[in-house]
């Protein structure tokens, strides 16, 4: 573990910052967010993760950014494990009927004010899944959703750019 | 005279391909296959249900043979199997649920996949409108100084949602109860009357960690029923995914599980790699899961060249780092003394449930699909399977190390000898007919049994996922274990809620 860890120190990190197309603007949306997150809610943000009837695509893709990669934390964004630390709800899956009051009764466990982000297809209007007796159709339909995340599953840097986005919105408005 | 013989006495195959068989099936043969599940004779792959029919497969133990068998339900019940024979038990509460099938004599009536929130009853039978919502009944617990902890839908990490009850005696588990079904999301429904491009797409989004093997699972029983086969430069590719896949999964497993073992520092490690293989499979095929790459008739998309070159720089820092990671394990007593001797899956319990993959094999069950009944290319490669008998948490992580290793191998061998030629061929115009596959992913064998009508739509497909049968035993394996424990467990087993609840 010694020589693992020394190793470490010695090797530049796998960390992305700068250059090209996609990292660098994961670095610019990361500097931005960490602004307009610090003025709204200090240097931090928790995020919860509900899984409302996914396929576990999007919960790998969100698991994702917690690697060396992306490092979430490095701009302030937690993943909580109780709505009742959270300020945003990250919502996957088509809600299924079975989920519902779940979903319904994590929403109201979290104080305001909060942000519910949709990620997935499925999540924005039942997606693929959509006309099955067992869902709902759609994150919207159960709680107020203030953005929705595109993708099947969105990889984890759209992930990250769209919560910038939803930080920006308000201070905009 | 083999087991399948047996039971299926004189009766005529309704459907004869290769390498499986489908009967119908009277009261008599079912009774026989009961007893011969029972005997450990055959082991279940699957029992599903359609309007009116319930549909058996069996697996025969020693030679492997594979029958399905059909039995007349139109009368409104079948005699359960649950009844000799535990592992139907949540497949028979399951065909109650969506088909309004009765299984006689069930030792468990309660429903499995319907929470009563759907607003109607059997929606793939009758469909008829539901009853007022009842509580469910947890199994009565009694003993002094008993506690209950109940744990989900929603859980604390980023994982799928299911409910955990836990009876415990101070930290010691004396009973975990698992209840399930809350992301059903009417898959099997949604297939029927579709054309195959749609339920391919469906099929590989039934458990997202498995979108390859779940798309070839289904492409191959689609291919099966039309009676062609994918060129063999698709059947290469098809496999180079498959390892992609498992390669990602079992790297993140590996990592994940010292993680609930307060070692963050695997995690962290295997957390790199695993993000690696992902970009190797977004650089070669287009989509970091892989999702929609394989399709009916080969594959949506040739290896891209980029793909190459990426695969193989993967492959050379895997090479490079994985070993040390699997020292690092060996050599930290402080994490081997949570996997040594934890969640221990008794070899007889993984017999005779049937359990697949690293949970199967790590409890001396060295069942594989690539091997068994096999398919192209893995005939034409060399790999080995790990087999080890503690069945403890421990012996699950050494056979994904072991997995990881293999697949390395497996891919060196798929991108070196790629054949050339078309990656898919056009289907042949759609007939009624019948398809059987069974696939390893990197959870376990996944079954998939697909009958098309006469106009090439999807009458009834049935994806059985290998957590069937690795969440019951989940439950026997935390006994005896204390309450901090049991994430350590869980994400050993890492069975799949979506690919269950479907």
């Amino acid at each position: 573990m010694r020589k693992l860890l020394f190793e470490s120190l010695l090797r530049r990190p796998l960390t992305e910052a700068a250059p090209p197309a996609e990292d660098q603007a994961l670095a610019e949306l990361g500097d931005a967010f960490r602004r307009a997150a610090r003025r709204r809610l200090g240097r931090s943000l928790a995020i919860r993760v509900v899984d409302a009837g996914s396929c576990n695509g999007c919960e790998l893709e969100i698991s994702a950014l917690s690697n060396a990669f992306y490092d979430l934390e490095r701009y302030g964004l937690h993943i909580v494990p109780s709505p009742r630390h959270a300020d945003v709800l990250l919502v996957t899956g088509p809600v299924t009927k079975n989920m519902r009051e779940a979903l319904e009764r994590a929403y109201n466990a979290t104080p305001d004010p909060k942000w519910v982000v949709a990620v997935g297809d499925c999540a924005v209007d039942g997606g693929i899944f959509a006309g099955s007796y067992a869902i709902v159709g759609g994150v919207g339909a159960v709680v107020p959703v203030d953005l929705h995340l595109r993708g099947c599953p969105p990889p984890p840097a759209e992930i990250l750019r769209g919560l910038l986005a939803l930080m920006e919105a308000p201070r905009r408005a | 005279m083999s087991a399948i013989d047996d039971v299926l006495g004189n009766a005529a195959p309704l459907v004869a391909q290769t390498p499986w068989r489908r009967v119908a099936a009277d009261a008599a043969a079912w009774d026989r296959a009961g007893r011969a599940l029972a005997a450990g004779e055959a082991s279940l792959l699957g029992l599903w249900g359609e309007r009116g029919v319930v549909h058996l497969a069996l697996l025969a133990a020693e030679s492997g043979e594979i029958a399905v068998l059909s039995l007349d339900a139109s009368a409104g019940g079948f005699p359960s199997l649950g009844r000799v024979h535990p592992p139907a038990i949540r497949l028979e509460r399951a065909i109650k649920d969506l088909f309004g099938l009765e299984p006689q004599g069930a030792p468990d009536a309660r429903p499995w996949l319907d929470h009563g929130r759907w607003g109607i009853a059997a929606p793939l039978g009758a469909a008829t409108q539901a009853g007022p919502l009842a509580a469910y009944p947890f199994l009565p617990v009694e003993g002094e100084s008993l506690h209950q902890i109940p744990v989900g839908p929603i859980h604390a990490g980023i994982i799928e949602p299911g409910h955990f009850r836990f009876t415990a005696n101070g930290e010691a588990v004396v009973r975990l109860e698992e209840r399930l079904g809350y992301v059903h999301k009417g898959i099997e429904g949604l297939m029927q009357g579709e054309g195959l491009e749609r339920g391919a797409k469906l099929a590989g989004r039934v458990s997202g960690d498995s979108a390859v093997a779940y798309a070839i699972a289904f492409a191959r029983a689609a291919e099966d029923a039309l009676g062609v086969a994918a060129p063999p430069r698709a059947q290469w590719l098809r496999a180079l995914m498959a390892e992609l896949e498992r390669l990602a999964n079992h790297l993140g497993d590996i990592g994940a599980i010292c993680n609930d073992a307060a070692f963050p520092l695997m995690h962290a490690h295997c957390g790199a790699l695993r993000e690696r293989v992902l970009r190797a499979a977004n650089a070669a095929f287009g989509h970091r899961l892989m999702r929609d790459c394989v399709v009916p008739g080969g594959v949506a998309l040739d290896l891209a060249a980029k793909g190459r070159v990426a695969i193989h720089a993967m492959m050379d820092i895997v090479r490079r780092e994985f070993p040390g990671l699997v020292r690092l394990y060996d050599e930290t007593a402080s994490l081997q003394d949570r996997t040594v001797g934890a969640g221990i899956v008794d070899p007889a319990l993984a017999a005779q449930f049937g359990v697949g993959g690293y949970v199967g094999r790590a409890s001396g069950r060295g069942f594989d699909a690539r091997c068994r009944p096999g398919y192209p290319p893995y005939d034409r490669l060399t790999f080995a399977v790990p087999r080890r008998s503690e069945g403890d948490v421990n012996a699950r992580v050494w056979i994904r190390i072991g997995e990881v290793e293999q697949s390395l191998g497996l891919i060196a061998q798929l991108i070196d000898g790629l054949p050339e030629g078309p990656h898919a061929i056009e289907l042949p115009r759609a007939h009624a007919a019948e398809g059987l596959a069974l696939v390893e992913g990197f959870r376990g064998d996944i079954l998939v049994w697909l009958r098309l009508d006469a106009a090439g739509r999807i009458a009834r497909c049935h994806l059985r996922d290998p957590s069937w049968f690795q969440w019951p035993l989940l439950e026997a394996a935390i006994e005896g274990n204390i309450v901090a424990d049991f994430p350590l467990c869980n994400k050993s087993f890492n069975c799949s809620y979506s690919g269950h609840d479907l």
